[in-house]
């Protein structure tokens, strides 16, 4: 009899984590202050690969590890975009105000949805006559009120800040990548 | 509050022993020996008023008020322990989410008690549900503004007023959820009152309700009271 033939073993390279981001009633805030952590993003490119993200031309999310949310949510687009992500990402997290309990955009909701529109797009200094609300199926409708996003999606982690600075960020992901429960602590933790 | 503080008189707050006076509070006697216990409604100078609830402690194996329980020789008291932080933290998101607490926009920000005890306490996201509240600012004062969706009910203003300037401007009226600060003058707005700038009670809102006007964002980043240090290492004192 033979022995069997003895296989060397192949040494694993650990697979890249996907990211995918996403800026909904956001105003890419949260994604510059991401793209602040400067060339530390050389470092974490060797850690993940993104998916879709306003960085990429991905238009559609596949499966994810991680997926970075920013801004609340103001309309029909958004909570369909929140779901899709929600779908497909392993971990969620809330990045910065907006997303965490709908932030400045959401002092709207002190208004009534339908006066503000005709207000900016009818009423305001500088609209021609005869000008009205944009009605196109195309156009996502708004929300009555804007909503942060856990109101929802389950969303495993917040990163509060408006925005988070690159610091924060870095040190979220680095616990997050290594396996850590991400804790910011005095000096990284601010809401504004 | 006496300075008569008998060696022999002491209780234990996580496991030190505390001298205390006759009479005093554990949130009184922890906070002369320098140990923080988390709180908002509650002032060195004004009578314990107990809403707030951050100051929850367990006083042999009960959860009580440190502001309100009397210390008492050989009390066993946890303040600092998961437990009570976790519960503290839920409560800062009840706060939290029952008022417009945006941040980024509000001038208070670094300088504000109820954020600075979220910091303290390790609150990332809001937990529950939004309120979002819809009460109109009271701008009637030449110098002083109102934002009512801030409000904590910390009552800290109505005392101040009613005790330290003896003008009785602020109340709090309505029932549970309604709840919520008024202004004590017929029209219903602060422009009617004796309200001055000088007023003990335009400086104590530990949160963004009572500011001064053309005041805002005059301290950089990083040199506001709670960018220098946490709220744990800091001095009890009036909010500005």
């Amino acid at each position: 009899m033979t022995p069997p033939p003895v296989y060397a073993p192949v040494p694993l390279k650990p697979r890249k984590l996907k990211l995918a981001t996403v800026s909904l009633a956001g105003c890419f805030g949260c994604h510059m202050s991401f793209l602040d952590i400067d060339e530390r993003l050389l470092t974490l490119l060797e850690l993940v690969e993104f998916d879709r993200s306003p960085l990429t031309d991905i238009k559609t999310i596949g499966r994810c590890d991680i997926g970075l949310i920013e801004g609340g949510l103001c309309n029909a687009e958004n909570v369909h975009v929140l779901r899709e992500f929600r779908a497909n990402c392993k971990t969620l997290i809330a990045i910065g105000a907006c997303a965490i309990n709908g932030g400045l955009p959401a002092q709207r909701n002190q208004r009534d949805v339908g006066q503000l529109l005709r207000d900016v797009y009818c009423a305001h200094t500088g609209t021609l006559a005869g000008s009205q609300v944009p009605n196109d199926p195309e156009l996502p409708l708004p929300l009555n009120q804007v909503h942060p996003i856990h109101e929802v999606v389950h969303v495993d982690y917040f990163l509060p800040g408006c925005p988070p600075s690159a610091d924060a960020i870095w040190s979220f992901l680095n616990d997050l990548l290594t396996g850590v429960t991400p804790q910011l602590g005095h000096k990284l933790m601010h809401y504004d | 509050m006496t300075d008569d503080v008998s060696p022999t008189q002491s209780f234990s707050l996580d496991g030190d022993d505390l001298p205390f006076a006759s009479g005093e509070t554990i949130l009184q006697a922890a906070t002369r020996a320098g140990r923080y216990i988390p709180h908002l409604c509650w002032h060195p100078d004004f009578a314990a008023h107990g809403s707030c609830r951050i100051c929850s402690v367990k006083v042999n194996g009960r959860v009580g008020a440190a502001c309100t329980v009397q210390a008492a020789a050989g009390l066993e008291v946890e303040s600092n322990t998961p437990e009570m932080n976790r519960q503290r933290k839920t409560l800062l998101q009840m706060l939290f989410v029952e008022g417009n607490h945006f941040c980024p926009s509000c001038e208070k920000s670094g300088n504000c008690l109820l954020q600075a005890t979220a910091y303290q306490m390790g609150m990332e996201g809001p937990h529950f549900e939004e309120f979002y509240p819809n009460r109109p600012v009271d701008a009637s004062h030449p110098d002083i503004l109102l934002d009512f969706n801030r409000c904590i009910l910390c009552e800290l203003c109505v005392r101040a007023s009613r005790e330290a300037d003896g003008k009785n401007i602020f109340a709090i009226g309505g029932h549970g959820m309604g709840t919520h600060l008024l202004v004590n003058s017929a029209s219903g707005q602060l422009g009617d009152t004796a309200m001055s700038l000088d007023d003990r009670a335009a400086h104590i809102c530990p949160v963004g309700v009572i500011l001064p006007k053309r005041r805002g964002f005059v301290i950089p980043i990083g040199q506001r009271r709670f960018d220098l240090k946490p709220v744990s290492q800091q001095r009890e004192g009036d909010a500005t």
